[in-house]
């Protein structure tokens, strides 16, 4: 097992190499120069030239690119071309608010959503059922950030409940969790319901009614562990894109999280900040799949020998 | 054998599906008697109805869409099955009335080791109070009683050949020492040379045990090796019912369906013919035909075949042919 | 034994006859299919309800008024009918979630076509570069594309269609090998039939349905991506109507005059329901063993 969880991450290597390269190329093609953005319009055009050569901006593109990777196997992400501070103190100013915002919703989601996606499954052709699965299905076509405005008229402008903007104590991220964790309760609801109705079909399922086992056993013992797997692949793509798709989420309540940050970075075209940014949210992201593979292997013996045959 | 106690007894029994497509009617007023120790095969094609039996008499029908029909009745030691509440089907499932399904692929639970899997049945059933030790031990003897070593109960099910997964199938049904055993294809989806192996294996149980069995196939061999008496299904009716020795017997009366079955198989004695299959298909059990349902593809198929009205059935001690040909025959 | 009694469906015009059937049984797939009609309709007659130059039309003196007969959801701060933008904004917001989805499926699907039925190291390269593009936050990846393109519709279309290659791909290449895996497949390959015939003649016709079903909740999703692109002021730039960026517009006025914001995001949820109703609907028609 060890064994296996080092060898993804050499593999990630690779990976995080190509993601750089990707956004760094992308990034290239965007007009503007540091030189300006740090000196302003107003400088004269040798001091912008003096300070572009100084930032290695004029290097042939792979030259910048295989610096920009020499430094990042340093643990050093550059620095932003706007503030001039470290990109790794920026973005981990940055992250406790994006992290508040996705592990709480994401938890709010996930249990939310298996729940109901179990009882719809259970009780198919239920109302409950029709209830989960047509709430789910209009969460899922509203925007995020729609619902985040509808929520502050209602529980921060009609009922004065809840601080609609900032982030101060936590009540400032109950709405923002809600809205966040909306689409990802759609998602669960209706991945753990498909999964469970197909489960539930099985002839282990039957076998184990044969031998005169309660129903509420046969779900939560042989059911819902089969079912599980696709679940949690769904968590963990959803947990990995709300630590960088929280955007317009942190928009609608000004947030100070990663999203707005690199929004920032995109329009000023600071492209350390964007790559350092980039960097880490990939990095999070093929992290959090390794853990979900880890605990297939935990769930299911069957992928478990895989693992460890190879 | 006649006087000896009665352990299922069907009487009347009908089960139909309740699909988009319509009324399917699997099963067709059937009746038959197991006693004490005693095999019934359940013979006929696919879709015979004899999954549908078997799943009504377990009561395990599917729950949206399956019904059993009014007036049926289904008496396990004397006691009525039909209109017992789920609760008190848990405790005859897997205690009294055990089932052995088709595919043992499928059939066990691919995230439990098979001796948790054993242990759930005894647990479940676990009246004496016995402590887990005493179940975990009951666990080993069972996995050797089927010809596994004991030690092999901390795996998992892909761990295991298709014809151990059976032999651990087998295992579980036998746990709490069931009264009958339903074993619905047990050898159909394993290699011919498993197949034997199984089906010696399930006859030194059950001679062992005293259990009695319902075993469906399709397979005339196995019924042969296996069975005291002999139930052929069609389109939901049993058409002709029978100790072995009568459905057997060529001299007998039989009903054509059953001459076709015998016929469709390879002969080993005698110079090799070409095989007779039935000509046609089951008929859409959602659109049954009129009069007697093998009417299409019977070749002796008369006008009074074809219209609805009271099929002659020719009796002879317990051989029962459902047919309006063995008009003559009868006594 | 009715779970087990198969139809054969000869005909293949009797199969694509029996999926329109059982998709009109389902009334929830059927109101997305009206609600969807009544947008397309709007969409391509919007120059016939409203002329574009009132969804332009600012007129100060008339800001910020909540609906009334004359302007039924109201005004904006510059003055503008909201309901005559929301029309025209139809345009945009559906160009570009057809669109992206339209020619990124042809694109990830030719790919994942090659990946999913030659299968090897075609595939395993194939699936390892776009594994990366996928490991980038499918947003962050967007933006950074529209801002290299430069901020227009056409390259919104563009960035969201690159970026979502991967999925595209995926979701064809898991369709394809659903099906080349089956044993009809393999008889072809034995009868000695060409590829090319075996692809267009077996492949596709089978693995065309769950595309389809994909493709439709995908161009919902476009929409959703689109809106919130342009919601954080990037993308489609005012004046031209969105409904995104109308949101963005109206974000600042929305406490004190919520019509401004209620109406443009209830079109944008209500396309999309659309969307997935007829996408949930349409899986169901083509795999009704997965409703009892």
């Amino acid at each position: 097992m060890l064994k296996y969880i080092g060898r993804r991450i050499l593999v990630l290597i690779p990976t995080l190499l190509a993601v750089v390269f990707i956004v760094l190329f992308i990034m290239n093609l965007t007009p503007g120069d540091p030189g300006t953005l740090i000196l302003g319009e107003q400088a004269s055009r040798e001091e912008i030239e003096a300070k572009n050569e100084e930032l290695g901006f004029n290097d042939p593109f792979p030259v910048r690119y295989v610096n920009y990777v020499v430094d990042l196997c340093q643990g050093d992400l550059g620095n932003s071309w706007k503030t001039g501070r470290p990109v790794m103190g920026e973005l981990l100013s940055r992250l406790p608010v994006t992290a508040t915002l996705a592990i709480g919703s994401i938890l709010i989601g996930s249990i939310v959503g298996i729940l109901f996606g179990i009882l719809s499954a259970v009780k198919q052709y239920s109302f409950l059922d029709f209830a989960g699965t047509t709430i789910a299905m209009a969460l899922a076509s509203f925007p995020g950030f729609w619902i985040g405005m509808m929520l502050i008229l209602f529980f921060s402008l009609y009922l004065r409940w809840l601080p609609s903007f900032g982030a101060g104590d936590l009540k400032h991220f109950i709405l923002p969790w809600i809205t966040a964790a909306c689409p990802l309760m759609a998602s669960q609801l209706r991945m753990t319901r498909t999964s469970m109705l197909e489960v539930i079909r099985a002839d282990y399922i039957r076998t184990a009614r044969a031998k005169g086992q309660k129903e509420s056993k046969v779900i939560i013992q042989h059911a819902l562990r089969n079912a599980l797997l696709p679940v949690i692949t769904i968590m963990g793509i959803n947990f990995g894109a709300s630590l960088g798709g929280t955007v317009t989420i942190e928009t609608v309540f000004t947030l100070p999280g990663v999203g707005s940050l690199i929004i920032e970075a995109i329009r000023m075209k600071d492209v350390p900040l964007v790559t350092g940014a980039t960097v880490m949210l990939a990095t999070f992201f093929a992290l959090i799949m390794l853990v979900v593979d880890v605990m297939y292997a935990y769930i299911d013996p069957r992928i478990k020998s895989r693992y460890t045959r190879k | 054998m006649e006087n000896s106690k009665k352990v299922l007894e069907v009487k009347n029994l009908s089960a139909v599906y309740n699909t988009e497509a319509g009324v399917v009617k699997a099963v067709n007023d059937i009746s038959f008697t197991i006693h004490e120790k005693e095999t019934l095969g359940l013979v006929g094609e696919t879709g015979a109805g004899k999954t549908t039996t078997a799943l009504s008499i377990m009561q395990l029908l599917p729950e949206k869409t399956g019904e059993i029909k009014k007036g049926s009745s289904i008496m396990y030691n004397g006691d009525e099955l039909i209109g017992k509440s789920q609760a008190e089907m848990r405790l005859i499932r897997g205690a009294c009335i055990s089932m052995i399904f088709q595919d043992p692929m499928t059939a066990l639970n691919p995230l439990m080791t098979v001796g948790e899997q054993i242990y759930e049945s005894l647990d479940i059933h676990n009246v004496n109070n016995k402590s887990k030790q005493e179940l975990e031990a009951r666990v080993d003897e069972l996995l050797e009683l089927v010809g596994i070593p004991a030690k092999r109960k901390i795996n998992y099910p892909h761990e295991f050949s298709g014809g151990m997964k059976q032999r651990i199938v087998i295992a579980i049904a036998l746990a709490c020492e069931p009264l009958l055993l339903i074993a619905d294809e047990p050898t159909t989806a394993l290699d011919v040379t498993i197949q034997a192996q199984v089906l010696n294996l399930m006859r030194e149980l059950k001679e062992k045990l005293s259990t009695s069995m319902i075993m469906i196939t399709h397979d005339l061999g196995v019924v042969a090796q296996t069975c005291d008496k002999v139930a052929v299904m069609y389109a939901g009716e049993i058409v002709e019912y029978g100790r072995i020795e009568d459905i057997f017997d060529r001299e007998k009366p039989h009903h054509p369906y059953t001459i076709g079955l015998f016929d469709a198989i390879p002969s080993l004695v005698g110079e090799s013919t070409r095989l007779k299959p039935i000509d046609g298909l089951m008929p859409d059990p959602a659109n049954l035909p009129t009069g007697c349902h093998f009417n299409p593809r019977c070749k002796q198929c008369t006008e009074g075949c074809k219209k609805d009205g009271e099929m002659y059935i020719y009796r002879d001690g317990e051989h029962m042919i459902r047919c309006n040909l063995m008009k003559g025959e009868g006594k | 034994m009715g779970e087990k009694n198969v139809k054969i469906n000869l005909k293949k015009q009797s199969q694509a006859k029996e999926i329109w059937h059982r998709f009109l049984k389902n009334k929830t797939a059927v109101l997305g299919l009206v609600i969807f009609a009544v947008i397309m309709l709007v969409v391509i007659f919007a120059d016939l309800i409203v002329s574009y130059d009132t969804a332009l039309a600012q007129n100060i003196l008339e800001r910020l008024q909540g609906p009334s007969g004359a302007h039924i959801f109201g005004t904006d701060n510059f003055g503008r009918d909201i309901a005559a933008r929301i029309i025209h904004g139809s345009r945009n917001s559906l160009l570009v979630g057809i669109g992206a989805v339209a020619i990124g499926i042809t694109l990830g699907g030719l790919l994942g076509a090659i990946a999913g039925y030659y299968g090897g190291w075609l595939d395993t390269i194939i699936g390892r570069v776009l594994d990366t593009v996928m490991s980038i936050p499918l947003m962050l990846l967007v933006l950074t594309l529209v801002t290299a393109l430069g901020n227009s519709l056409v390259n919104v279309l563009l960035a969201m269609m690159i970026a979502n290659i991967p999925h595209y791909m995926r979701i064809v290449r898991a369709a394809i090998l659903s099906v080349v895996g089956q044993d009809y497949i393999e008889a072809a390959k034995a009868c000695g039939t060409p590829s090319y015939k075996i692809i267009c003649k077996h492949v596709i016709p089978n693995a065309i349905g769950p595309i389809i079903v994909q493709a439709t909740m995908a161009v919902g999703t476009m929409i959703l991506n689109a809106a919130g692109i342009s919601f954080i002021g990037m993308g489609i730039q005012p004046p031209t109507p969105e409904w995104g960026a109308m949101l963005n517009e109206g974000k600042q006025f929305m406490t004190m005059y919520p019509h401004i914001v209620i109406f443009p995001g209830v079109a944008i949820g209500l396309t999309a329901l659309a969307l997935n109703l007829m996408g949930d609907g349409l899986r169901d028609a083509l795999d009704p063993k997965l409703k009892d």
